[in-house]
C-alpha cells in the first residue's frame, strides 16, 4: 500500500496524542498550572494534528463532517466521532484542571477510556480489509494501543510505567513482523483464484489492461523501500523502544535525556508506520502480476 | 446508510464468458464513452498526450495465459469491473454513507455529492473495481450504467449497460441472476459459472464462464506408416561420400 505521509503523521501524532490523553485521564503526572496546561495542549495539539493531517488525504475534505454519520457500520466513521467525543470531553478536564486546578477523576477517566476505543477505531479500519492479509490481524489493534501507551506513557514522563511498556511494545512488533511476512500466502488468495483459472493450470499475466500506470497501481501496489525493509526494521526496533525503553531503566533520568527518548520513539514509530504501509500487499495486486 | 441490505428483490449483473472474449477492449472505450457523459463527475485523464498517461476506467481488460499440466498454453482475455456484491466490503467501511447497494435491483452506487474521496472502499474491494478520480476527487465505479438499463428515452435494446451493447463477440451477458428463469442465470447454470476470489467472501452477483477445453486433435497420420523408414546409413554416392568426408 503507499505510504502516503498524511497517513504516517496522522497514525502517529494523533496516536500519541490520545496515548498521552490516556494517562493524563488517569491523573498521572501529578502536575497543576502551567505545567498541566502545557501537558494537556501537547496532547490535544497531538491529536488534532493528526486528525488535521488526515484531511489532506481526502478527494473532497470540506464534505468531512458527512463523515460522523455512518458510525453504525464503519470503523472510520467511528474513529471520527469517537475523536470529536474524547476531544470535547478532554478539554473540559483541562479546563477544570487548569483553571479550578480540580483534578476531576471520573472525567478523566471517561475521557482516558474514549481515547483510547479511539485509538482502537484507527486500528480497526486497517484490520478490517481482508484484501490485505498483513493487516486483516489482531496484531493491529494491539500495536496501536501498544504505541498509544507506550509512547503516551513516555511523553507523560512516566518512567516506571514507559520503559516496561515500550519493551513489550517492541517484543509485539517483531511478532507482528514475524507472522505478517507469511500472511499473503496463508490468506490463499492467488491469481489462479483471483481469475478462477488456477485450476487449470499455471496462470500467468500476459499483458496489463493498460500501457502506463493506474490508481489501482499507485496506491495499492506500492513497492518502493520494501528492498530497506532490514535496516528500517532494525530504526524501529532501536528507536520505539530498545534506546528509550532501556535507557530509562538504565540511564538517571533528566529533561535532555527525556526529550532524546521522545525522539527517538517518535523516528522509530514513523519507520514503522511506513513500513505498516509500504509492506501490506493488497490482493489486487494480483491481477497485476504484482504485490 | 451504508449498511448492507439483508436481502435484495433482484441481483442484477453481468455473466462474462472468458470462453468467447477476444480482448478487442470495445467495451472498455463503450464504458468510458457513456460514463464520462453520463452520471456523475466525468471520467477524467491524466497527462492523456504526454509521457505517463493515465486515467480513470470503470472497466479494464487484462490478459492472462494459462498453462495447463497435460495441454499447450491458452490466453484468457479478462474483462474486470465491479462485481456488485452481495457482501459488498466497499460499502460498510464508508464514512459518509456515499456508497450504497440498492435493496430494488442489488446494483452497488456512489452517490458522489457525499463522497469526501477518503479512498476507504477503494482499499476494501479485493478486485480493484473502484477508481478515484484525480480530477474530481470522488471514488468512480461501475454502476450498470443505471442510466440506461432503466432509461424509456432509448429504444429497447439499448436499455442494456454500454459494454453488454457494445461487445461484438457477445462475451457479456446481463441480467437478473437471482431469477431462476433469466437467461443469465441459465447460462451460468449451464457453462458453470464462477465466482472470483471466493475465499473473500464477498458473494459477487457477477459471474464469470471458464473457458471451454481447447480441442485435442488426435494423431492422424495418414501417410507415416506406408513411408519406409529411412535408413540408418546411406548407400550408393552419399554412402561413398559420407565415409571419405569421415576419412579426412
Ligand atoms: S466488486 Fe468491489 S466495488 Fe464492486 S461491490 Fe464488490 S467489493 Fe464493492
Ligand atoms: S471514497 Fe467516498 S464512497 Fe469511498 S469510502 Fe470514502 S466517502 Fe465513501
Amino acid at each position: 500500500m503507499h505510504p502516503a505521509p498524511s497517513l504516517i503523521a496522522f497514525t502517529t501524532l494523533s496516536g500519541l496524542g490520545f496515548g498521552l490523553i490516556f494517562w493524563l485521564g488517569l491523573g498521572l503526572p501529578d502536575a497543576t498550572g502551567w505545567v498541566a496546561l502545557t501537558f494537556a495542549t501537547i496532547a490535544m495539539g497531538l491529536a488534532t494534528a493528526g486528525l488535521l493531517s488526515s484531511l489532506f488525504h481526502l478527494g473532497n475534505p470540506q464534505r468531512f463532517m458527512k463523515a460522523l454519520t455512518q458510525w453504525r457500520s464503519s470503523w472510520l466513521s467511528r474513529e471520527g466521532v469517537l475523536a470529536v467525543v474524547t476531544l470535547t470531553m478532554f478539554a473540559l478536564y483541562t479546563l477544570l484542571w487548569v483553571w479550578f486546578d480540580m483534578r476531576f477523576r471520573p472525567l478523566g477517566l471517561v475521557c482516558g477510556g474514549l481515547a483510547l476505543a479511539t485509538v482502537y477505531c484507527t486500528a480497526m479500519i486497517y484490520a478490517q480489509m481482508k484484501g490485505v492479509p498483513r493487516w486483516h490481524s489482531a496484531f493491529v489493534p494491539l500495536l496501536f494501543l501498544g504505541y498509544a501507551l507506550g509512547g503516551g506513557a513516555l511523553l507523560a514522563g512516566q518512567v516506571r510505567m514507559a520503559g516496561p511498556l515500550l519493551l513489550l511494545l517492541t517484543g509485539l512488533q517483531i511478532l507482528a513482523w514475524w507472522r505478517g511476512d507469511g500472511a499473503f500466502a496463508r490468506a490463499g488468495t492467488s491469481l489462479g483464484t483471483a481469475t478462477g483459472l488456477g485450476d487449470r493450470g499455471v496462470v500467468r499475466p500476459l499483458e496489463p489492461p493498460q500501457t502506463g500506470t493506474n490508481y489501482l497501481l499507485d496506491e495499492m501496489a506500492y513497492r518502493v523501500a520494501r528492498r530497506r525493509s532490514r535496516a528500517l526494521r532494525l530504526i524501529a526496533i532501536l528507536g520505539i523502544g530498545l534506546v528509550p525503553g532501556l535507557g530509562m531503566l538504565v540511564l538517571p533520568t533528566g529533561h535532555a535525556l527525556a526529550l532524546l527518548f521522545v525522539l527517538a520513539h517518535l523516528l522509530g514509530t514513523m519507520a514503522a508506520r511506513w513500513l505498516f504501509y509500504a509492506e501490506a500487499e493488497h490482493v489486487v495486486g494480483l491481477y497485476y502480476g504484482r504485490r | 446508510m451504508t449498511t448492507l441490505p439483508d436481502s435484495t428483490d433482484r441481483s442484477l449483473g453481468l455473466v462474462i464468458d472468458l470462453d468467447t472474449c477476444v480482448g478487442c477492449h470495445a467495451c472498455v472505450v463503450a464504458c468510458k464513452e457513456w460514463n464520462t457523459g453520463a452520471y456523475g463527475a466525468p471520467l477524467s485523464d491524466q497527462d492523456a498526450y504526454g509521457a505517463a498517461p493515465s486515467g480513470t476506467f470503470l472497466n479494464r481488460v487484462h490478459s492472462y495465459e494459462v498453462t495447463p499440466a497435460d495441454a499447450p498454453a491458452m490466453v484468457v482475455h479478462f474483462p474486470k469491473s465491479c462485481l456488485h456484491c452481495s457482501d459488498a466490503p466497499c460499502v460498510t467501511v464508508c464514512p459518509t454513507g456515499a456508497s450504497y447497494k440498492r435493496v430494488e435491483d442489488g446494483i452497488v452506487l456512489v452517490n458522489e455529492s457525499d463522497c469526501i474521496g477518503c479512498g476507504l472502499c477503494a482499499w476494501a474491494c479485493p478486485y480493484g473495481a473502484r477508481e478515484m478520480d484525480r480530477a474530481a476527487g470522488v471514488m468512480k465505479k461501475c454502476t450498470l450504467c443505471v442510466d440506461r438499463i432503466y432509461n424509456d428515452t432509448l429504444p429497447e435494446e439499448d436499455r442494456v449497460p454500454s459494454c453488454v451493447r457494445t461487445c461484438p463477440a457477445g462475451a457479456r451477458h446481463f441480467g437478473d441472476l437471482s431469477d431462476p428463469e433469466s437467461s443469465v442465470f441459465q447460462l451460468v447454470e449451464a457453462r458453470g459459472g464462477m465466482d472470483l476470489m471466493p475465499e473473500q467472501g464477498t458473494r459477487p452477483v457477477n459471474k464469470y464462464l471458464p473457458p471451454r477445453d481447447r480441442d485435442a486433435l488426435p494423431e492422424m497420420d495418414v501417410l507415416g506408416p506406408l513411408l519406409a523408414p529411412v535408413e540408418a546409413q546411406p548407400g550408393g554416392f552419399l554412402g561413398w561420400l559420407d565415409r571419405t568426408l569421415e576419412k579426412l
